[in-house]
C-alpha cells in the first residue's frame, strides 16, 4: 500500500469511528484561521463533544483528505461518515436549526 | 486577465446565474497586494434549484479547480437559488477574520 493509501484509510477511519469530525487549522481552543474558528464556534453552541484534527499538524492528512473528500478546503465537518461541507454551509445549518438537530441525532445513536 | 475577472467569466458562462458578486477579500489576509488569494462568491441561479449545499458548492469548486489549485486559497460560497435568495432578503454575512493560517501554509 502506497503511503496515501495509508493516509486515505487512517482518515477514513477517524471518520467512521467518530460521530462528528472537523478537520480544521489550529485547534478548537486556538484556531489558526477564521474558517475554522467559525465553525467551531457554532459547533460548541451545539453542546455535545467532537472530535477534530489538526491539519497544520498533520500535513498528510492536509494533502490526502481533498482527494478523499472531492473536497478541496478546509475546514471539512463530518457527521456520522458524511460531509456536511465547509464554514458556509456549517453556517447556514446552524442558522435555520438544521445543525444541532443532525448532531443530537449523531450523539444520541452513539451513545 | 485577473484571477477574479476569470472566475466571473467561468460562472457566467456555466451557471447564467441571476445575481453573482465575486469580492476580493484578499486585503482582510496576511497576503501580499494583489495576491487575489481570498475570495467570497454570491450565486444567485436557476441550476441550484433541489441541490444540496454540499452539491452546489462541489459543483463551483469543480468549475474553479484550476483557480483553487493556483492563487486562490480561500473561497466563501454563498449559493442560492432566486427563491431562497429573496427569503433572505438578499443579505450575504460578513466573513470571518483571518486567523494568520495562510501566513505559513496557504490553503483554507
Amino acid at each position: 500500500m502506497s503511503e496515501q493509501d495509508d493516509v486515505a484509510a487512517r482518515i477514513k477511519q477517524q471518520i467512521a469511528d467518530n460521530p462528528v469530525i472537523l478537520y480544521m487549522k489550529g485547534t478548537p481552543q486556538m484556531p489558526m484561521c477564521g474558517f475554522s474558528m467559525r465553525t467551531v464556534e457554532v459547533l460548541k453552541q451545539c453542546e455535545q463533544e467532537f472530535a477534530f484534527v489538526n491539519i497544520i499538524a498533520d500535513p498528510s492528512i492536509r494533502e490526502t483528505l481533498p482527494k478523499v473528500s472531492d473536497w478541496p478546503t478546509f475546514p471539512q465537518l463530518y457527521i456520522e461518515g458524511e460531509l456536511v461541507g465547509g464554514c458556509d454551509i456549517t453556517m447556514e445549518l446552524a442558522e435555520s436549526g438544521e445543525l444541532k438537530k443532525m448532531i443530537d441525532a449523531a450523539a444520541s445513536k452513539a451513545a | 486577465m485577473s484571477t477574479a475577472q476569470t472566475i466571473h467569466d467561468i460562472l457566467v458562462d456555466s451557471l447564467s446565474p441571476l445575481r453573482l458578486d465575486v469580492i476580493d477579500e484578499s486585503h482582510q489576509h496576511n497576503v501580499p497586494p494583489g495576491a487575489e488569494s481570498h475570495f467570497k462568491l454570491v450565486v444567485v441561479s436557476d441550476v441550484f434549484e433541489g441541490k444540496s449545499l454540499v452539491a452546489r458548492h462541489r459543483m463551483i469548486n469543480g468549475l474553479l479547480a484550476e483557480q483553487l489549485a493556483g492563487s486562490v486559497h480561500a473561497l466563501g460560497l454563498h449559493t442560492h437559488t432566486p427563491d431562497e435568495w429573496a427569503a433572505r432578503g438578499e443579505q450575504v454575512p460578513a466573513s470571518p477574520p483571518c486567523r494568520g493560517g495562510s501566513k505559513a501554509e496557504g490553503g483554507h
